[in-house]
């Protein structure tokens, strides 16, 4: 069979053909968006020279193909696709070899056939959505040049067993050679690899069942190849490295055996077989070849054995409690083990002259350890939030201490204020003050010099006085905002008994948070330039917030209740030395702005979740600028973006504004912000988003757009003779309450990661080779709330639905009525204006409810459930415990918790209540893949972002009286642990983002919905083309 | 019945014309020559567009391709070169490629009926050529923006299409795609000419002709020789081969691998060398002569034929030379 086998040739710059000879080529896999979170980072913030590294590390390190995958859904696929293999084709070294082109979306894939000069490959193509959809495909395949990989995939799922594989393999090699023509050496077939030894009796043929597919498919179907991703199979023991890399190597060696030819393997997760000692490799062999009944058992005892060094806890914690005082208070840090902190700063306490010393040497020692290595990316976020604890454990501890040693006779809050008085003692202040008159109208000559530079605001706009009474001192000049005093010294000072009182009073006022500054009046008379300069110097250095890093004022924005994103960032700020002030949820701009002016911060950060507030960032914008504030601004949250940022809040305000996408970089951000080239970063700032506005502003890519008269007309046209609408089972409204314990298989755990800032999907993000560890670990930590939320219901889950009959009228709305017809509501929808390639419909949600004209009834659901009543009660206790890590942890479990109860409730209606889809039976997989029929939609989501018809389904389902789950001013529900939506039951319906709309539907909109222009602007403003 | 290509190329090397340029420079054509009656008063210059001659100097192209099939060609290239609407955007005449196209093809159908006429057992063929439009979809043409096209796959796609369908119209027996130094835009003119196929569900035979630049060994989008056959050969073509560029020594190790490595027919047709410093082509009909000869002698050919600098002159030497030897047979490959 060999000898006649085809060679499956590519080409990049330079060919790679593979012979019946040729050694296994590995495919490189790190440009893959949901593989590698670099990657994805690198792609959405435009860093295409870096994304290029990547792709080039591969190269040199001996990939033979690179796979691009760019399927996110942030990212516009098409166009990442498109411009990312552009700027490879541009690189020799990257383009030699040839290009897999990887997505779920044929439009992707076809993007980047359109850009390759090489044959290359597609990732992947299936029987999956059907025969005819497979034929197409594969044509236009063999019509660009290109190899495929088939997914053993076919409309009844995915092949998992020997039986399924060939059924498949063989009726998709016979589709695609009979009818298709495609070259059979062009096919390479991905047959599922799946992991072994997870305990199931069912996985216990997976791998075989793998090698016979494979040994079948070379044998039977000519000239074929076979490729897959290799580290699925040991998915079962992630977090045990070794054992996993034996059982890749063992796997590899049975796959080529039988005739593997390619595949996605990481060669840093990978031993050379006959390096693997002779007793695991026998373990490992038992268990891929299912050579034993025992195998999985066995090597689950051996492998904790192998795990050897890691596995000895109680050594490796007396190996680093040997360590001295600082060392073991690093470690905690960096661990974020709380076990021994309070011993520890105990210890450093009784060896440091004062308490306070504790924190400023010996913990900020560590947490700048901490720092370091998460802005160098050997951190991540969840084990800074830990690390974040242990250091509010240690303060909290040494605090009494603090308070406890005598304070200098301070005023109660004396200097946090401006108001000069205020920081006088004002037991003295009578006899200071009369003493200051006389000093300020007798002053020497030197003051006198200075005061003429510094009166006025002279220098730079720094305003400063003169002879002000601080505690129980004077000093000749203050700069309070800054905290900057400057003492001119006569000849009197240099007496011992003057210098040691200087001493004292220095040290006072330093400790009051002052920074004191002494000149002679020899310096000031003959070298008053530099003296300037060193004031100045001082006023602009960076400034000094409790923390000593700086003062940051954090708050979520009016009317959105989301503050997990904030909480994150607050954490990570506080760990970096940022005193935060963080003013909670749905802040007015007012107390933000009065709330900035009292405490006197540095930066103001403000975040959001929902649509709406953007325009409340906007205008927060527009407020400082006019009441005259310089403090910079960071934006955050899902919504935001640089685009925004740049284009809508920065012109509004003169100060710095940035976007910071992430609580990593907000540290970074912060301190650039802060620190003594701040001048400079701002301008870069201001300059690159200029640029980037300009840019953006001219790119809007030509866009053409219909009016809504002719969008209307090119409507989605459903073919309603095929369509029978169901008469749902149930009429009108309903609560519906269930134990959590029924959601919890519907929850779906990726975005759970995302909130930690860990980027992969679910499951294989636990054994992701960057952060598989860290995910496994919050996992765990999750999987211990989850059961202390079912055990003690500390959550309740709580729901609303309703059922109605409905018709599309007018185009674009939806009429709702009661079981006697009468009207109840009227659903809006908005309506797709862009210009769309020939045949595609301008679409409507409304499109897919029968038109009332036909004379036929149709149904429309709606729903909102929530399970965040106590959430916000619960984050409060551990929050008083000082544990950040586990108050974000509730409100992110809980939002999860939300999410699967209105897919079960989803479920239920579509199988039960409505009873549409009484036939259908899916897996979690299915659920999160949406391949169910109907869809539920979100206000405020792409294919309805209008948030005003939330109120409508307040009304429709009375959501207020009946389940507790308000609206805020900017239409967030409140407890933030909520989900609404519509149910739409037509089997053609799908979720399909609206796009910009024109002025013309607005207005007409506005009528619709009787309100002004203005307003309906106002709310609609985020999808409006500029 | 007639005589069909893939028929003649079995038994016989098979000789493709030279140049077309080449002969039309000796006219000396002016604006007016160019312009014709019909476009006296277009209101762009028209000088150069050696493809509008077609309609406005017909005889002379007739007169071309008679002479190179009385030298002894079994194939003429229609004189089309840059009958595309991104090639005739330059002279504002998108609008005539159609015409263009159509006409070129029957003139050369034409005159290539009156040959075989004469002598049946020497059927003559009309090639349509499709050159590579003056555009790179895998290049930016602005180095501080690699990531820039300023042609896509799809613009290309479309363009060809319509050149595609007028050459079969006017009665193109095959399609020459020709001089492709960016194999992208290679491949959107196959595409191109599989969906006319399919359109029409009739088949044409297809030559694919590609350019080595220099001494790289590698077209100007930067693949080498086999990476350019590989992406090439999805569609199954009657020949591959490479022209224009170099002369027929430089060309001929390019030529040896693609040999090797294909079971297509093998085509070249090179340069009367390099240009000297006034961009002239000296090389003599018999200095090619010699060098084809060595072509021959490795057995490396199917199609012969000339590029730039090539005159009827060189096309005699070397159909004399050609017939004394055996066409390529393609070695087996795996």
């Amino acid at each position: 069979m060999a000898e006649n086998r085809r060679d499956l040739v590519l080409a990049g710059l330079e060919p790679l053909i593979i012979t019946p000879t040729s050694v296994f080529v590995n495919i490189g896999e790190r440009t893959n968006v949901t593989g590698s979170r670099k990657f994805l980072r690198l792609i959405k913030e435009e860093k295409y020279d870096e994304a290029l590294d990547i792709a080039r590390q591969q190269v040199e390190g001996g990939a033979q193909i690179i796979d691009i995958n760019m399927d996110e859904g942030m990212l516009d696929g098409v166009q990442a696709m498109t411009k990312f293999l552009n700027l490879i084709a541009s690189e020799p070294d990257i383009s030699r070899v040839p290009i897999m082109i990887d997505s779920s979306k044929w439009e992707i894939i076809e993007a980047g056939l359109k850009v390759v000069q090489g044959k290359s490959v597609v990732n992947s193509i299936s029987l999956k959505e059907g025969e005819e959809a497979f034929i197409h495909h594969a044509k236009l395949i063999k019509r660009y040049g290109a190899a495929a990989i088939i997914m053993a995939f076919d409309e009844v799922g995915q092949a998992d067993n020997f039986e399924r594989r060939v059924e498949i393999c063989q009726r998709s090699y016979d589709i695609l050679v009979d009818k298709v023509g495609f070259p059979p050496q062009d096919i390479i077939f991905d047959l599922n690899i799946f992991p072994v030894a997870t305990g199931m009796e069912e996985h216990r043929l997976n791998a075989l069942d793998f090698f016979r597919g494979t040994k079948w498919v070379r044998e039977n179907l000519p000239h074929a190849h076979i490729s897959g991703g290799v580290s699925n199979v040991s998915f079962s023991f992630r977090g045990n490295d070794h054992v996993r890399e034996a059982m890749h190597s063992v796997f590899l060696y049975h796959a080529i055996q039988n005739g593997m030819t390619m595949g996605i393997v990481n060669p840093e997760m990978l031993s050379i077989y006959d390096d693997i000692p002779k007793d695991l490799l026998e373990h490992v062999e038992d268990v891929i070849l299912n050579r034993r009944d025992d195998a999985t058992e066995r090597l689950l005892d051996f492998a904790e054995n192998v795990k050897g060094e890691v596995k000895s806890d109680e050594k490796a914690i007396q190996e680093w409690r040997l360590g001295t005082v600082q060392e073991r208070i690093t470690h905690s840090l960096v661990k974020g083990i709380d076990a021994f902190i309070e011993i520890d700063v105990e210890e450093a306490r009784l060896a440091a002259v004062k308490p306070i010393e504790v924190i400023e040497i010996n913990l900020m020692t560590g947490m700048n350890v901490v720092g370091d290595l998460f802005g160098s990316g050997k951190m991540f976020l969840p084990q800074v939030v830990k690390s974040a604890r242990v250091m509010k454990k240690a303060v909290a501890y040494l605090l009494p201490f603090i308070d406890a040693q005598k304070r200098p006779p301070a005023p109660e809050g004396g200097v946090k204020t401006s108001q000069h008085w205020e920081t006088a003692n004002p037991i003295n202040y009578g006899l200071l003050k009369q003493f200051s008159l006389d000093m300020r109208n007798k002053p020497t000559e030197t003051e006198k010099i200075l005061w003429d530079q510094l009166s006025g605001k002279q220098l730079e706009g720094y305003k400063f006085r003169r002879q002000h009474i601080i505690g129980d001192y004077i000093a000749d000049f203050v700069c309070l905002k800054e905290r900057i005093i400057i003492e001119v010294d006569g000849l009197i000072h240099q007496l011992p008994e003057n210098v040691a009182s200087d001493l004292e009073r220095t040290k006072w006022l330093n400790e009051q948070g002052f920074q004191v500054l002494r000149f002679t009046n020899t310096e000031v008379l003959t070298g008053l330039e530099k003296v300037l300069a060193t004031i100045k110097d001082a006023l602009e250095a960076p400034p000094s917030g409790a923390g000593g890093a700086g003062k940051i004022l954090i708050a979520t924005v009016k009317g959105d209740v989301h503050d997990i994103g904030k909480n994150i960032v607050s954490v990570v700020l506080a760990c970096n030395n940022y005193e935060i002030v963080d003013l909670g949820v749905m802040v007015p701009p007012e107390k933000i702005i009065a709330a900035a002016i009292e405490h006197n911060v540095d930066i103001i950060g403000l975040s959001g979740l929902i649509t709406p507030s953007l325009d409340e960032m906007v205008y927060l914008a527009k407020e400082l600028d006019k009441q005259g504030i310089k403090i910079p601004i960071m934006i955050g949250g899902a919504t935001t973006s640089r685009a925004h940022t740049a284009v809508k809040i920065a012109p509004q305000y003169r100060e710095t504004v940035i976007h910071v996408n992430d609580a990593s970089r907000a540290v970074t951000v912060a301190g650039k912000l802060l620190d003594h080239n701040r001048k400079i970063y701002a301008s870069d700032i201001r300059a690159e988003y200029d640029a980037f506005r300009e840019t953006f502003l001219n790119r809007s890519r030509d866009k053409n757009f219909l009016t809504i008269e002719q969008a209307r007309k090119n409507k989605l046209q459903l073919d309603w003779d095929e369509y029978t609408p169901t008469k749902p089972k149930f009429i009108g409204k309903q609560i519906i309450e269930v134990d959590l314990d029924v959601l919890v298989p519907y929850i779906d755990w990726t975005p759970f990661f995302r909130t930690w800032e860990l980027f992969g999907k679910y499951p294989a993000i636990l054994t992701d080779e960057v952060v598989g560890e860290q995910a496994t670990s919050v996992f765990a930590d999750a999987q211990a709330m989850l059961k202390v939320i079912l055990a003690e219901k500390k959550l309740s889950a709580k729901g609303i639905y309703g059922i109605f009959p409905a018709n599309q009228i007018d185009d674009d709305d939806i009429e709702l009525r009661d079981e006697n017809g009468k009207v109840l509501e009227k659903f809006l929808t908005l309506r797709q204006q862009s210009q769309k390639t020939k045949g595609a419909p301008n679409i409507a949600l409304s499109d897919f409810i029968l038109p009332k004209d036909s004379g036929i009834t149709d149904y429309i659901g709606a729903f909102c459930v929530t399970t965040g009543f106590g959430v916000d009660e619960w984050a409060a206790e551990f929050e008083k415990d000082l544990d950040d890590y586990n108050s974000i942890m509730v409100k992110a479990l809980a939002d999860r918790f939300a999410e699967a109860f209105a897919e079960y409730l989803h479920e239920k209606v579509r199988q039960e209540f409505w009873g549409y889809d009484a036939e259908e039976s899916l897996s979690t997989e299915d659920l999160i893949e949406e391949n169910y029929k109907g869809i539920r939609p979100a206000p405020g989501y792409p294919a309805c972002p209008d948030h005003l018809e939330k109120p409508t389904i307040w009304k429709l389902l009375n959501v207020a009286d009946e389940i507790g789950v308000t609206l805020t001013e900017s239409m967030a529900m409140w407890p933030a642990s909520s989900v609404s939506g519509y149910y739409f039951g037509n089997p053609k319906s799908k979720y399909f983002g609206l796009g910009k709309i024109k002025e013309d539907q607005v207005v007409d909109y506005a009528k619709r919905r009787n309100v002004s222009t203005e307003y309906a602007s106002k709310w609609l403003n985020p999808n409006i083309a500029d | 019945m007639a005589i069909t290509i893939q028929e003649a190329i079995k038994k016989n090397i098979l000789i493709l014309d030279g140049a077309m340029g080449t002969m039309l420079q000796r006219y000396n054509f002016s604006e007016e020559d160019f312009r014709g009656e019909r476009f006296k008063d277009f209101p762009h210059p028209l000088k150069g567009n050696n493809d509008l001659l077609s309609i406005t100097q017909p005889q002379a192209i007739r007169d071309v391709h008679a002479a190179y099939y009385e030298a002894g060609a079994d194939i003429v290239e229609t004189n089309t070169f840059s009958g595309t609407t991104i090639g005739m955007a330059d002279y504002f005449l998108e609008d005539l490629v159609y015409e263009l196209n159509y006409e070129s093809a029957k003139l050369a159908r034409e005159v290539a009926n009156e040959f075989t006429a004469k002598n049946p057992d020497k059927p003559r063929f009309v090639a349509g050529s499709i050159g590579p439009t003056n555009r790179t979809a895998s290049m930016s043409p602005d180095v501080n923006d690699p990531g820039y096209r300023a042609v896509t796959f799809d613009d290309l796609r479309i363009a060809y299409k319509q050149q595609v369908e007028a050459l079969m119209d006017g009665g193109s027996d095959l399609l020459l795609v020709e001089t492709i130094f960016d194999t992208l835009n290679a491949k959107a003119a196959l595409f191109a000419i599989e969906e006319v196929k399919e359109e029409r569900n009739i088949d044409i035979p297809i030559m694919v002709s590609g350019t080595i630049t220099d001494a790289s060994g590698r077209t100007l989008s930067g693949q080498t020789v086999e990476a350019f056959l590989i992406s090439v050969s999805h569609i199954p073509l009657l020949s591959v081969g490479f022209n224009c560029a170099l002369g027929a020594d430089l060309l001929k190790p390019y030529l040896k691998t693609l040999s090797q490595h294909t079971q297509f027919n093998i085509s070249a047709h090179p340069n009367a060398g390099l240009p000297n410093a006034f961009g002239q082509y000296d090389e003599t009909p018999e200095e090619m002569q010699v060098l084809i000869k060595e072509y021959l002698d490795d057995n490396l050919i199917n199609i012969i034929g000339g590029c730039c600098g090539t005159t009827p002159d060189h096309i005699r030497l070397i159909a004399e030379i050609a017939k004394d030897y055996k066409p390529r047979v393609a070695p087996v490959l795996a």
